[in-house]
């Protein structure tokens, strides 16, 4: 126990500089997915043939493909289509693309569960689809889509953690690096696993809170 | 102002409206009555582009309806519909429900349409329910508000699709009182109701349709009082003697 609260005061400034880009890379990857995943879901209850076909299309592709491959795929990949990418625009850009099918499915599920009555009252005071989607649908649908997308946010903050296989000096890997250079394998990987815990837990508790705002309404 | 010639309507195999022909002329009170599945409502929605019928027209104030073109916008703001179950938006307060249509669709200064939704919502009888939520409203003072809402767009005529069938029965008495002030101020007014009381005191004229057809037609109290049809007859008598 006295080890490894020696190896915690000595390893833990190195960890928090993995914790930053951790949650940058969660931020950036959340954002991103979720303009992505409104885009697809609004695409695909459009209504319009074409742009509900060629979402369903890309969803199912995004959804076929590992996170890990997506990420090689923009990092080793692309330059040679002559777009370098950083290691943190990398993984940022792979993993919102990743998750940009869920939010969508998820937007999606909540979207359609608004009763055809409300949008019919829309459509009778005049409002196009847009103003209907935006003044009326949208705001609904976030109470349902809320718990769901909670625990996107814990899965997206996991999965930062294969950002780390394209030399992203993330939580993992800055774990892997000490590591390895120390063998204190125990030490390290109980931090690192404690910081990831420490960080869902606020993620736990505001899931929590919004389910019970849900079951609320 | 509202005109519907031989209009047909069908849903896959099923025809639900088999010709339709009628008009409704200003500030006319029509209501349209008729057993469940006879194809009442269908007309109402058909009226302002809620659905798309096969054949035939149907002309408000001269322009013909048709929900895929840009001009059902402009229709739907003349001819306010009020729901059978009311449809108000529950994250909205009852006056954002009334003030939504002028403010986000009409462009009208909020401060305008702010003011004149707290008349509307006294006009009705809900002066102190401006705040409250649809959720915290009785079923009555909720399709009280929905006819607010309706009236907010400044229409020329209101379709009303079964307005009290969802109430429980105390609270018909609110909803149809306001609807019979309408009538008094000249508001073009079609309603698809089962209150034969109602249609017989306000309407100007019934329409009694069965099986996608307009069966018999005419003054409220003719058609109420001594239907000619015996399809009409054993409909009325159903209705007002159910046991």
């Amino acid at each position: 126990m006295q080890n490894f609260l020696r190896d915690t005061v000595e390893f833990l400034p190195i960890l928090l500089q993995g914790v930053w880009l951790t949650v940058v890379v969660t931020i950036g990857s959340l954002l991103l997915s979720t303009v992505l995943g409104l885009l697809w879901a609004l695409m695909r209850v459009s209504g319009i043939r074409v742009l509900s076909g060629l979402s369903g299309g890309l969803i199912n592709v995004i959804r076929g493909i590992p996170i890990i491959v997506l990420l090689f795929y923009l990092y080793f990949v692309m330059p040679d289509f002559g777009v370098a990418l950083t290691a943190l625009q990398a993984s940022i850009i792979g993993l919102g693309i990743a998750y940009s099918a869920y939010q969508a499915e998820n937007f999606r599920a909540g979207i359609e569960a608004i009763d055809k009555g409300q949008i019919e009252a829309a459509q009778t005071i005049g409002m196009g689809w847009w103003l209907t989607m935006r003044r009326v649908v949208l705001p609904q649908a976030v109470r349902i889509v809320l718990p769901p997308y909670g625990n996107v946010m814990i899965m997206m903050l996991k999965d930062s953690s294969q950002a780390s296989t394209i030399t992203v000096a993330e939580l993992a890997l800055q774990g892997k690096l000490i590591a390895s250079s120390t063998f204190k394998n125990t030490s390290v990987f109980t931090l690192v696993a404690l910081m990831y815990l420490t960080m869902s837990i606020p993620l736990i508790l505001l899931v929590r809170h919004f389910e019970n705002k849900a079951n609320r309404k | 102002m509202i005109e519907l010639t031989n209009v047909h309507k069908r849903f896959g195999s099923n025809e639900v409206l088999k010709g339709i022909t009628a008009s409704v002329e200003k500030s006319e009170v029509v209501c349209i009555i008729g057993p469940s599945g006879s194809g009442k409502s269908t007309i109402l929605r058909c009226i302002n582009g809620l659905e798309s019928y096969d054949s035939g027209d149907i002309l408000v104030e001269g322009a013909r309806v048709d929900n895929k073109a840009p001009s059902i916008v402009a229709i739907r703001t003349q001819v306010s519909m009020v729901f059978q179950r009311f449809n108000l938006f529950p994250h909205r307060t009852a006056l954002e429900n009334v003030v939504e249509g002028p403010i986000y669709v009409k462009k009208e200064p909020p401060a305008q349409a702010l003011e004149r939704g707290r008349a509307l919502l006294a006009q009705v009888g809900l002066a102190e329910k401006a705040d409250a939520h649809p959720g915290q409203l009785s079923g009555g003072q909720q399709q009280r508000v929905a006819i607010a809402r309706a009236l907010a767009m400044q229409p020329k005529a209101i379709l009303f699709d079964e307005p009290t069938s969802a109430l429980d029965p105390e609270l018909v008495g609110e909803v149809l009182g306001v609807m019979r002030k309408l009538a008094d101020d000249g508001m073009t007014m079609v309603v698809v109701t089962h209150e034969m009381g109602f249609a017989r005191d306000v309407a100007d004229r019934v329409l009694f349709i069965d099986g996608g057809v307009i069966v018999e037609q005419g003054a409220a109290k003719s058609v109420l009082n001594a239907p000619q049809h015996a399809r009409t007859q054993d409909f009325l008598h159903r209705v007002l003697h159910p046991l």
